[in-house]
């Protein structure tokens, strides 16, 4: 089961400069929330702002990783 | 290898978003939505009040399969507008907030935006049912 630190650590390993802040929005361990603010999300829509944080995860979404909320920003 | 002459499932889906000019994929009805996310999506939408068309993908998992495989986009709920996806639970949440959602829609949007999104379904005209129609062609 994936905690919110290791959500929090892969964001942040496989987006060059990204801050994640996670949290588990149920305590369940798979419903959770992330903020996640990253330079490259300046040259990105919304739509593909979010595509970038799902793509760290693939197929876990929706999987082990039942909902995933994001607020993403360029920073 | 897939192939897209073989894959009804997805012609169906692609032809749905095609033929309404607002159509969301979501887990459930929108008077019963099946999940949270769905229902505050729908909350949304009704608030924007232009009639919708919606599709409850629970019935068949290839529905939310071939969906994610078309739209890149790994979550339900989904709303397209005039044939593009706008996004899930979030972006149209976000978008409703800072009335991005009335623009997209060719809504009016009210004198003041709101402070966020409603939390229920506002009274409205009953979105067009198009449910398990992709089901029925498979």
């Amino acid at each position: 089961m994936p905690t919110t630190d290791e959500l929090r650590q892969r964001i942040e390993a496989a987006i060059p400069g990204a801050r994640a802040d996670v949290t588990d929005l149920t305590g369940g361990g798979d419903h959770f929330r992330a903020a996640v603010s990253a330079p490259e999300f300046a040259d990105l829509s919304r739509i593909e702002q979010h595509r970038r944080v799902y793509a760290v995860f693939g197929s876990e979404i929706g999987g082990a990783i039942h909902a995933l909320s994001l607020e993403t920003r360029a920073e | 290898m897939s192939e897209t002459t073989d894959n009804p499932i997805r012609e169906a889906i692609a032809e749905a978003i095609r033929d309404h000019e607002v159509i969301l994929f979501m887990k459930g009805t929108p008077e019963r939505p099946a999940c949270g996310f769905s229902a505050r999506t729908v909350a949304a939408l009704d608030a924007v009040g232009k009639p919708f068309a919606a599709v409850d993908i629970l019935p068949d998992p290839r529905i939310r399969q071939e969906l994610s495989g078309l739209s890149n986009w790994p979550t339900i709920p989904q709303l397209f507008v005039k044939g593009e996806l706008v996004g899930g639970c979030d972006i149209v949440s976000e978008m409703y907030e800072t009335g991005e959602l009335f623009q997209v829609m060719g809504v009016e949007p009210p004198a003041e935006a709101p402070d966020h999104a409603p939390k229920a379904a506002e009274p409205g005209a009953p979105p067009l049912q198009i449910q398990n129609d992709l089901v029925d062609r498979s």
